[in-house]
């Protein structure tokens, strides 16, 4: 499979943020002709028919989720970007943010006159994107500027704008409720679901969150059409898809292709290998909350459904290779960490089961295992999953359960012998405490 | 509840000194009202207020969530609580550098640990401390959204990626 340009058909223009280098490319024009030419209903049939889904880490069909948005609901209707890109391993809105802002701001455009936004509707990006926010900002001046925004877009009655609002350093405001409540102010703890977002979101009101990708295809569709959209993947896994690929791996970087380029392809043929002559150890295929897959099990298309058939998940496409140089016990600590970190603290079995997983690991890790650890680590999960509110304690499960089962005879090796498998190694010091 | 750390302001001054009081500078303040005519309501401009704040004084004092909270008609508490959510904002002054060291995974591999150690040592302060002199702060952080050049250092509001620690080395000297 060849890499294509369609999501990226832009970025690398030069001036590619500029809104006149947008325009050139018949940019707007798809907003015009959505606002002026189609229903709103016309709109979200067009989505449904395209097959989308979501680019997030949920995969859920799009055009449906418009269609669940109440039409006569006492309070308005939001649209709500989800820029927060914090995954581990996911880098690719940050593309479309920095090197596209156009195409993101034509999308909401569209997307807020199907679903009936609010004349306000919200980018949330995270606070650490500094540049991408100035990007953005800049972008949003020059789109109002042109009439694109604010009141009456396209001589319609539709009146709408965007406001960049910054996240604050928080993994679980990526999580459709999460962002929701810091977008009201709050700190962002994850709400009970039901009632979905789609009928009882922001403010009270009903509220569509869509990732910044999955928004960025929404122009295209409008342009090309449901069918063409289809003709890249394969049924109910369709169009163009970004793909980050980091860690162990000789040519790092963001990567589009239809929905569904082979793994092992991907790793060896347009990513150069591992680096150093070292072999593959293990691939984390869809982000740090998708189980582990084996070197003999990446022969497989990165689509939602493969992903999932073969026993992980693609979730923001976020692939990071392992070499065989690391210590299993240790790359697993260092995702267990980042979730005992980032757990919202609403549900104890997520708050506390978390920190026990960090907590054993770090001490395997250290020599201080015994064997109980590792029926221990094995029964943790099923204490978390479907336990607690949001998807991040079962995430947190994602890569440990699979890792125990994947490498039993490491982490038994690590816990007899006291020290990494021969071969592999540690990539931090034991000596210096945790930082935060 | 856990006690707090005795270097945290908020240890010794739970309630904020009158006479540390602080006020928006009027081009803040200017920003700030602009920042109340994008929400629909006055508490869902706190997140924006505080970074507005941080930007204002560097970091959020006992005195700043209360003038935060007096602006937005919320409670102190429910300002500090949001405060304490969120890892940027700074609940003690930092350095004149932040320098943040991503260490997950796809960092790590890229040996971010490394440069982190090697800062925390060449420096001489623990995880989170800041020299003496006030120039530098050093922070392990999570992913920084990327990872496809990593490792990455956020220095402040800037990042810098295909990071090493040579490339740390021959940096930090221009960092005055
Ligand atoms: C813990 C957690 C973190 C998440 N982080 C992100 C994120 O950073 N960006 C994102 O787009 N979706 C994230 N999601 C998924 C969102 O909850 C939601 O499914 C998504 O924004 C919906 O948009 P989509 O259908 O366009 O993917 C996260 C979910 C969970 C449970
Ligand atoms: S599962 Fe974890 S992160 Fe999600 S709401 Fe519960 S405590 Fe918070
Ligand atoms: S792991 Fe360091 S930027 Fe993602």
């Amino acid at each position: 499979m060849e890499p294509i340009k369609v999501l990226t058909a832009n970025i690398d223009k030069p001036n590619s943020t500029a809104i006149d280098t947008y325009l050139q490319s018949g940019g707007y024009e798809r907003a015009r002709k959505a606002l002026t030419t189609m229903t709103p209903d016309a709109i979200i049939q067009l989505v449904k028919d395209s097959e989308l889904r979501g680019r997030g880490g949920a995969g859920f069909p799009t055009g449906s989720k418009w269609g669940f948005v109440p039409k006569n609901a006492p309070r308005p209707t939001y649209l709500l970007c989800n820029a927060d890109e914090s995954e581990p391993g996911t880098f690719k809105d940050r593309v479309i943010i920095e090197k596209d802002p156009h195409l993101l701001i034509e999308s909401m455009i569209i997307t807020g006159f199907a679903i009936g936004s609010n004349p306000m509707s919200y980018i949330y990006i995270r606070g650490e994107f500094h540049y991408g926010a100035t990007v953005l900002e800049k972008a949003l001046a020059e789109a109002r500027a042109k009439g694109f925004l604010g009141k009456g877009v396209f001589g319609t009655s539709f009146d709408f704008d965007i406001t960049v609002a910054r996240g604050a350093g928080a993994y679980i405001c990526g999580e459709e409720t999460g962002l929701i409540e810091s977008i009201e102010g709050h700190r962002g703890q994850p709400r009970v679901k039901p009632p979905f977002p789609a009928i009882i979101g922001a403010f009270g009101g009903p509220t569509v969150v869509q990732n910044v990708e999955t928004l960025a295809c929404v122009p295209l569709i409008v342009e090309n059409g449901a069918e063409w959209f289809k003709s890249f993947g394969s049924p109910k896994n369709t169009g163009p898809k970004l793909y980050c690929i980091s860690g162990a791996i000789n040519k790092p970087g963001v990567y589009e292709f239809p929905l569904g380029v082979n793994l092992k392809e991907l790793i060896y043929e347009h990513c150069g290998g591992i680096p150093g002559g070292r072999k593959l150890k293990a691939v984390i295929p869809g982000g740090a909350s998708a189980p582990m897959l084996l070197p003999h099990e990446i022969d497989l298309p990165l689509n939602f459904d493969a992903v999932m058939k073969a026993g992980s998940m693609l979730g923001s496409a976020a692939i990071i290779v392992i070499d065989d140089s690391m210590c299993i016990v240790d790359a697993v600590w260092r995702l267990a960490k980042f979730f005992a970190h980032e757990s919202c603290g609403q549900c104890t079995p997520c708050r506390e089961g978390t920190n026990w997983i960090e907590t054993v690991l770090d001490r395997i890790e250290r020599g201080g295992g015994v064997p109980e650890d590792i029926p221990l680590l094995m029964d943790m999960p099923e204490n978390i999953t479907g336990r607690s509110l949001c998807a991040l304690g079962d995430a947190a499960c994602g890569p440990v359960l699979s890792s125990i089962h994947k490498f039993t005879d490491e982490f038994r090796y690590h816990i007899e012998h006291k020290s990494c498998l021969p071969e592999t190694k540690r990539y931090r010091r034991l000596d210096f405490a945790s930082g935060h | 509840m856990a006690e707090l750390h005795p270097d945290n302001p908020y240890a010794k001054d739970r309630f904020a000194d009158p006479s540390k009081a602080v006020e928006f500078p009027p081009e803040a303040r200017k920003r700030f009202e602009h920042i109340l005519t994008r929400y629909p309501s006055k508490e869902a401009a706190l997140l924006p207020t505080l970074h507005l704040a941080q930007e204002t004084w560097g970091w959020i004092s006992p005195e700043t969530v209360h003038y935060v909270s007096e602006l937005l008609d919320l409670s102190p508490a429910n300002v500090f609580g949001v405060v304490s959510f969120y890892n940027m904002y700074n609940q003690k002054p930092v350095g004149k550098y932040h320098l943040q060291v991503c260490t997950n995974l796809s960092c790590m591999i890229n040996r971010a640990y490394d440069i982190y150690e090697g800062l925390c040592e060449k420096l001489h302060v623990k995880p989170g401390g800041t020299t003496p002199d006030g120039l530098y702060t050093v922070t392990e952080v999570e992913c920084l959204g990327s990872c496809g050049t990593a490792p990455v250092v956020q220095i402040n509001n800037d990042y810098h990626e295909n990071m090493s620690v040579e490339e740390m080395d021959a940096l930090l000297p221009k960092l005055k």
